[in-house]
């Protein structure tokens, strides 16, 4: 699940541009490590068994 | 005119309220004398961004002339009190720590929590610091530099409520008002010794205040007495239609509770995760506690480290829809330490977000599952005590990682679930650091009966900085 930092820099180039965010060059080492924090605790939360019928937890009332 | 008498500066608001009501002070006597402090002290501690002086005179005379006439006074009176500068203040723009907001016009109207306090007779006198959108968890500010901590001004006050803990440990007021998304009144109350109250997710209204990850959003107060606490978290609760999150729960006073004692609650020590990166000053604290009130059972909170996880990605993507199109339009405005988090944050599979909602109401049934036979769970509120101003990484069992994402550690995977936790400071020297008492939750009764009990017998005290 861990990007390596080329896969990171590609997805970084990826959604920049298709979310219209102008990345300076030098803010590029820090978001990249922000991103990688991201995708190993993605890992975590992915690796949690859930059953297809468990429900999120935001309640939504009418 | 202003006194330069700050001789009760460290009076709490329960002590200053019955000076008022016995006509020993006058309101406009302590209100005047916490401005003439801040004036004196907020170049050092940098805790306001805004004071509220003229509003705050004209109120306490209000109150004064309201005893002169034999009316009833609040359980508040001539309190003063600052906010957070997420909370809306009628006539000030709403910050939220940023630059960017400094261009909106002045908020309309005040918070709701300082319309209540304000009707119990507290009185607004500023706006205070924080982290920029209170994406942070150590005081600092790219826009309007550090909180300092009172305790030792080259340390972190911790974040983001950063202003709040600073101005109520600088005994600058007795009272603050901070939000708590992750641990950001816990954090800075454990940073500046100060008790700390996060209530159950949902007990305090949240309307007219800056969001971040509305599913984790909570408010509350800091203070340096359990007692006051009690009392101004009494004057806040009720329902509120303005907030969809905030319950419809009558009000369910403490301020008379907390006197009860802890006898006969059973409360267990949190192991296994929450020992995990704990600096020898969190243990020497959870031990104290633990000590003090006869604590022998450990108790394990199940998946705590994945819910941390899910609450991160949670935070992080919340944080930045909410903030996505001011980074498309407005990128250099930020501090670059939140912007680039979250742009990361904007890059998270949807998926992951799905999951950590999923997961986080598997996770409360969990924990729920143990209060059957806990009241309450105690854990560090912070992995260390308040780190130096400007350091960017943090010991974590003998390896060095990224400060800002790790102090919040112990509190994320409580607040995730929105428990009600209170935070009480331990006086360690030669800085304090804070344990974090936990409840069911709509048990903030429980928690401030234990954090009274502790205050009672010296165990936990907010200790006074020499400024």
């Amino acid at each position: 699940m861990q990007p390596d930092d080329d896969t990171l820099n590609a997805l970084i180039e990826a959604h920049a541009k298709a979310l219209g965010l102008a990345i300076e060059p030098e803010w590029m080492a820090s978001v990249r490590a922000h991103l990688a924090v991201s995708y190993r605790l993605a890992g975590v939360v992915e690796e949690v068994e859930l059953a297809d019928e468990s429900e999120p937890a935001p309640v939504y009332e009418a | 005119m202003a006194t330069t008498d700050d001789s009760g500066a460290f009076a709490t608001a329960t002590e200053i309220a019955a000076d008022v009501h016995a006509g020993t002070r006058s309101a406009t006597a302590v209100i005047e004398a916490a401005l003439a402090r801040i004036g004196r002290l907020n170049p050092v501690l940098n805790a306001f961004t805004a004071t509220t002086a003229e509003r705050a005179l004209a109120r306490a005379r209000e109150i004064d002339a309201a005893r002169g006439k034999g009316h009833g006074l609040g359980p508040l009176a001539g309190v003063p009190f600052a906010v957070k500068n997420l909370l809306d203040v009628k006539g000030i723009a709403t910050l939220a720590g940023s630059k960017i907001n400094r261009a909106h016009p002045p908020a309309k109207a005040d918070s709701p929590l300082i319309e209540r306090l304000e009707a119990a007779g507290a009185v607004l006198v500023g706006a205070l610091n924080m982290g920029e959108y209170a994406y942070d968890f150590t005081g600092e500010n790219a826009h309007d530099g550090p909180s300092r901590n009172p305790h030792d001004t080259k340390r972190m006050t911790g974040g983001s409520s950063g202003g709040s803990g600073g101005a109520v440990a600088g005994g600058l007021v007795p009272i603050a008002l901070g939000s708590d998304t992750n641990g950001s009144i816990r954090v800075p109350s454990s940073f500046c010794g100060l008790f700390g109250l996060k209530p159950t997710y949902g007990r305090l209204t949240r309307a007219r205040s800056f969001p971040f990850v509305a599913s984790l959003d909570h408010l509350g107060p800091l203070a340096r007495s359990v007692a006051d606490l009690a009392v101004s978290y009494d004057a806040m609760q009720g329902p509120d239609a303005e907030d969809p999150v905030c319950t419809r729960r009558g009000i369910e006073p403490v301020a008379e509770i907390v006197r009860r004692g802890a006898d006969g609650l059973r409360i267990a020590v949190a192991g296994d995760y929450f020992r995990k990166g704990a600096h020898a000053e969190a243990i020497e604290a959870v031990e104290r506690v633990a000590k003090a009130l006869g604590i022998a059972r450990e108790i394990v909170v199940p998946a705590a480290g994945r819910a941390r996880a899910a609450a991160y990605i949670i935070s992080a993507s919340e944080g930045a829809a909410l903030h996505l199109d001011r980074i498309r339009r407005q990128a250099q405005d930020f501090d670059p330490d939140v912007r680039d988090r979250l742009i990361a944050g904007a890059m998270i599979p949807a998926s992951v977000v799905v999951k950590a909602q999923k997961l986080r109401r598997w996770y409360r049934e969990q924990v729920l599952a143990l209060f059957a036979d806990v009241d309450a769970i105690i854990a560090p509120a912070t992995p260390t005590v308040a780190p130096l101003i400007g350091q960017k990484t943090l010991d974590l069992d003998g390896v060095q990682v990224p400060l800002r994402p790790n102090i919040g550690i112990f509190t994320q995977p409580i607040s995730f679930i929105g428990l009600p936790v209170v935070a009480v400071p331990i006086p360690l020297a030669p800085m304090p650091i804070g344990v974090q008492i936990i409840a069911a939750p709509w048990r903030e009764d429980i928690a401030l009966r234990i954090a009274h009990a502790l205050e009672a017998t010296g165990v936990a005290a907010a200790p006074r900085p020499t400024l």
